[in-house]
C-alpha cells in the first residue's frame, strides 16, 4: 500500500512537471501546444549529450538543455504559431501537431532510432528508506522541483510586471494592446518560459525512466495533458495536483484491479470528473461573453 | 493474354530443348562421377577393380540406363551433381532493404562456400529485388520463373511471401524462406518451409528449455499486450507451462503507453515468490525493468526472447544490469562456434559489417537445401539436378524435408527437422549475458 503510493507519487510528480508547462502556456497563450513533449525530448537529448559526449557536470547539462530548450521554443513560436495569431484555434492546434511530428523527425534525423540510454545523474545521492519501502532520489527531486517551479510561476504572474502582462494576454488580447501590452513579446516570453520548465521536465523524466529514443516525449506529454485537464488546464496548483492524481490512480489501478485495465481506470476516472466538473478539480469558471 | 500465350509456348519449347540437352547431360554426368568415383575409390582401395578406370566408366555409365540398378547402387550413397539454380526474392532497396541485403549477403556467402566445396554440384544463384511489396513480389518470383529457377531460398518478408508462395505452391516449386515468420506463410502450403521460427513458437521452445534445464519453479511474466508478438509469444508460453507442469504465479502486463513504470508488475512477482521472469518483448521496455528491479533490490533470474537481443548495444546502457539474462535466440554472433565464427568473420571481411539475425537465416537456406539434395541422392541414389524441372525437385525437396530422419545443423540452430507443414523445429540457442558479452549455453 504504502509503496504503490510512493510508486503514485514518483511517476505523477513526473506528469506534474509536465502538465506544468502545458497548463502555463495555455492559460496564457490560450492554445494546445501539442509539441511540449517532444520539446521535453530535445531537452533529454540535449542534457544526454552535455553528459555523455562532453562529459559536463549534470548541473551544467542542465543549463545548457534549459538554454537550448528556451531558444527551441521562442523560434518554434515565432516560426510556427507568431503567423497564425489570428487564425482559428482549429489550426493552431493542428500546426501544433505538424511540429510535434517535425521534431520527432528531426530527432530520428539528428540521433537515430536506437534507444540511448540516459546517465544516472543522481547517482550519488542517497536513497531514502521509508517503513521498508526506498524513495529514489529522483523522485524526491522531481517533487521538490515540482513545489519550486508552482511557487516561483505563481509569485511570476500575480507579482512581476511582465507576469501581470501575462495574465491581461490571457483575459483579453485587445484590450492588453490597447493598455500598452506587446502581445506578441509577452507570448514569446510565456513560450520560452514553457519551453524552459520542458528541458528541466525532460532530465527529470528521463532520469526516472532513462531510455531515451525520439519518440520518449509523446505519450508522458499527453498523459501530461490529460493531468492538466484533470486538474484545470489554465490552474498552476491544479496541474501539480492532477499530475500527482493521475499517477496514483494509474499505479493503483494496476496494482489493485489489473494491469491490463489501468489506463482505462485513468481516463474513466478523468470522465467522472469532468462530468461533474468540467472546468477540471481546480479550474476557475470563466464566463464567456457572446 | 496473347503475350503471355506466346511466352509460355516460347518457355515451354527452351524447357523441352534443355531437357532433351539433359537426357546427354545425364549421359555425361554419370560418366564424370564414375571417374570421380573411381579416383576416391581408388584413395579408399576398396574396390579391386577400380584400378581399371576406363572399365568403371565404362560400367557405370551402362548402369546408368537401369534405374533399378542406380538404385541398388544407391543405398551405399549416391552422388549429387549438376547445376541448381536457386533464386532469392526480397526488399533489396526501399524501407525494409535492410533485411533483404542480410539474407541475399548470407545467402551469397553459403552459396560460395558450397561451390567451392562441391565441384560437381554448383549453384547458379539469382536475387530478386521486391521493395517488400507484395505485387513486386509476385513480378520477381515471374522473372525468376523465365529464369528456370528450380527451388526459391526466400522470400524475405512476410506479406510478400504469403502472396508468393500461394503461387508458388500452384507451380510446385519448392520455397525454403529464411525469416518470414508469420505461420499464414506456411499454412495449408506443402512446398513452403521456414527456416525461422514461427513467433509463437519461441514461447514453446522457452518454457521447454526452462523446464529442461530445470531453471525455475515459480515464474512470473511481463508482457506487452498491445503487440501481437509479445501476446502470441505469451500464449504459447502459458499453454506450453500449464502442460510441463511449471508453476506460473504472476502475469502482469503493460502496453505501449504504460511501458515506463514496472514498479507494480515486479512488486507483485516479487511478493508471488517468483524466482523467474519470462520478458516476451523487446529490449527498450526490458530495459527499464532490468533498472527498476535492480533499485528494489530484486533479483530473479530474466528469461528473454530473440526481441532482447540488442539490449548490450543500447547506448549509455549499464551492462552490469543485465548481468545474467538468459535470452533464447536463433544467433548470436559473439557465439564462440566454429560455424559462427566462420560465417561471422567471412560475412564481416565481405561486407565489413556484423551480420544480424536475417543475413544469418539466409545463410542457413542455401545449406539446407543443398543438404537435403545430397541426402536425397544418398538414400536414393545419383541425383543431377542439371535440367530437373521445379516440380521434380519440389517432390524431392518435399519428401527429405518432411522426413523425419533429415537434419540440419546450422548457424541459427542445431538439429534443424521440419514438420509437414513447414515449420521449423530446432534446439534453440540459449545464451547468457556475463560480463556484458553473449556467452553460448
Amino acid at each position: 500500500m504504502l509503496a504503490n503510493l510512493i510508486n503514485g507519487i514518483s511517476l505523477g510528480s513526473v506528469y506534474a512537471i509536465i502538465a506544468l508547462g502545458y497548463t502555463m502556456v495555455y492559460g496564457i497563450a490560450k492554445m494546445l501546444n501539442f509539441a511540449h513533449g517532444d520539446v521535453i525530448m530535445v531537452g533529454g537529448y540535449v542534457a544526454f549529450c552535455s553528459i555523455s559526449y562532453l562529459g559536463w557536470p549534470p548541473a551544467l547539462a542542465v543549463l545548457a538543455s534549459v538554454f537550448v530548450c528556451t531558444i527551441l521554443g521562442i523560434v518554434i513560436e515565432g516560426l510556427a504559431y507568431k503567423p497564425l495569431r489570428n487564425a482559428t484555434s482549429l489550426a493552431v492546434l493542428i500546426t501544433a501537431i505538424g511540429v510535434s511530428y517535425f521534431l520527432q523527425n528531426a530527432a530520428l534525423l539528428i540521433w537515430t532510432s536506437n534507444t540511448k540510454v540516459f546517465p544516472n545523474v543522481f547517482a550519488n545521492l542517497p536513497a531514502i528508506q521509508l517503513g521498508g519501502t526506498q524513495i529514489a532520489p529522483v523522485t524526491i527531486i522531481t517533487v521538490l522541483a515540482n513545489i519550486i517551479i508552482m511557487v516561483a510561476l505563481t509569485l511570476f504572474t500575480s507579482k512581476t510586471k511582465m507576469g501581470k502582462a501575462m495574465r491581461a494576454v490571457s483575459e483579453d488580447k485587445g484590450a492588453a494592446t490597447l493598455m500598452g501590452i506587446n502581445v506578441n513579446r509577452t507570448i514569446s516570453m510565456t513560450f520560452a518560459i514553457g519551453s524552459g520548465l520542458a528541458a528541466i521536465a525532460g532530465v527529470l523524466l528521463c532520469s526516472a525512466y532513462p531510455t531515451l529514443m525520439p519518440t520518449t516525449g509523446a505519450m508522458p506529454g499527453i498523459k501530461a495533458f490529460t493531468a492538466a485537464v484533470f486538474g484545470g488546464i489554465g490552474s498552476i496548483p491544479g496541474a501539480m495536483l492532477g499530475g500527482v492524481l493521475l499517477g496514483v490512480i494509474e499505479i493503483f489501478g494496476k496494482a489493485y484491479v489489473s494491469t491490463q485495465l489501468s489506463d482505462a481506470i485513468v481516463f474513466a476516472v478523468l470522465i467522472i470528473v469532468l462530468l461533474v466538473k468540467p472546468t477540471g478539480l481546480l479550474g476557475r469558471k470563466i464566463r464567456e461573453k457572446v | 493474354m496473347k503475350k503471355r500465350i506466346v511466352t509460355m509456348v516460347l518457355a515451354a519449347t527452351m524447357g523441352m530443348g534443355l531437357m532433351a540437352g539433359c537426357t546427354d547431360a545425364t549421359a555425361d554426368v554419370p560418366a564424370t562421377s564414375g571417374s570421380t568415383d573411381a579416383g576416391t575409390t581408388d584413395a579408399g582401395s576398396t574396390d579391386a577393380g577400380s584400378t581399371d578406370a576406363g572399365t568403371t566408366d565404362a560400367g557405370t555409365t551402362d548402369a546408368g540406363t537401369t534405374d533399378a540398378d542406380a538404385d541398388t547402387q544407391a543405398s551405399a550413397g549416391g552422388k549429387l551433381t549438376g547445376t541448381l539454380n536457386l533464386g532469392m526474392i526480397g526488399p533489396l532497396t526501399g524501407g525494409a532493404a535492410i533485411y533483404g541485403n542480410a539474407v541475399k549477403n548470407g545467402e551469397q556467402i553459403a552459396v560460395d562456400e558450397i561451390n567451392a566445396i562441391s565441384p560437381d554440384f554448383q549453384i547458379q544463384y539469382n536475387p530478386q529485388d521486391d521493395e517488400h511489396d507484395a505485387e513486386k513480389s509476385v513480378n520477381a518470383y515471374n522473372n525468376l520463373k523465365d529464369w528456370n529457377v528450380q527451388v526459391i531460398a526466400g522470400t524475405v518478408t512476410t506479406t510478400p511471401c504469403v502472396a508468393v508462395s500461394a503461387e508458388a505452391n500452384a507451380d510446385r516449386v519448392f520455397m525454403l524462406t529464411p525469416s518470414a515468420s508469420s505461420p499464414d506463410v506456411i499454412n495449408g502450403k506443402d512446398n513452403m518451409f521456414q527456416v525461422c521460427f514461427t513467433d509463437p513458437n519461441q514461447g514453446l521452445a522457452s518454457a521447454q528449455y526452462i523446464v529442461d534445464n530445470s531453471m525455475a519453479t515459480k515464474v512470473a511474466i511481463i508482457y506487452n499486450n498491445s503487440d501481437a508478438y509479445s501476446t502470441g509469444i505469451y500464449q504459447t508460453f502459458n499453454s506450453k507451462a500449464g502442460e510441463l507442469g511449471l508453476e506460473i504465479v504472476s502475469t502482469t502486463t503493460f502496453t505501449d503507453d504504460t511501458a515506463n513504470d514496472f514498479s507494480v508488475q515486479l512488486g507483485e512477482a516479487q511478493s508471488a515468490g517468483a524466482d523467474l521472469i519470462f520478458l516476451p518483448i523487446y529490449y527498450q521496455p526490458a530495459s527499464l525493468i532490468l533498472q527498476q528491479a535492480n533499485n528494489m533490490g530484486y533479483d530473479p533470474k530474466f528469461f528473454g526472447v530473440d526481441g532482447m537481443d540488442g539490449i548490450l548495444t543500447m547506448e549509455g546502457f549499464d551492462t552490469t544490469l543485465a548481468e545474467g539474462v538468459i535470452l533464447l535466440t536463433p544467433f548470436s554472433a559473439d557465439a564462440t562456434d566454429d560455424l559462427t565464427k566462420n560465417f561471422v568473420s567471412k560475412y564481416n571481411a565481405g561486407y565489413g559489417e556484423t551480420p544480424n539475425q536475417f543475413a544469418a537465416d539466409g545463410y542457413d537456406c542455401p545449406y539446407a537445401i543443398y543438404k537435403a539434395l545430397e541426402y536425397y541422392a544418398d538414400k536414393n541414389g545419383d541425383l543431377d539436378v542439371t535440367g530437373k524441372s521445379a516440380e521434380e525437385i519440389c517432390t524431392i525437396l518435399i519428401s527429405v524435408f518432411t522426413d523425419p530422419n533429415f537434419s540440419y545443423d546450422g548457424v541459427t540452430g542445431s538439429n534443424m527437422v521440419w514438420t509437414a507443414n513447414g515449420e521449423v523445429n530446432k534446439a534453440p540457442k540459449a545464451v547468457v549475458i556475463k560480463d556484458g558479452v553473449y556467452v553460448g549455453l
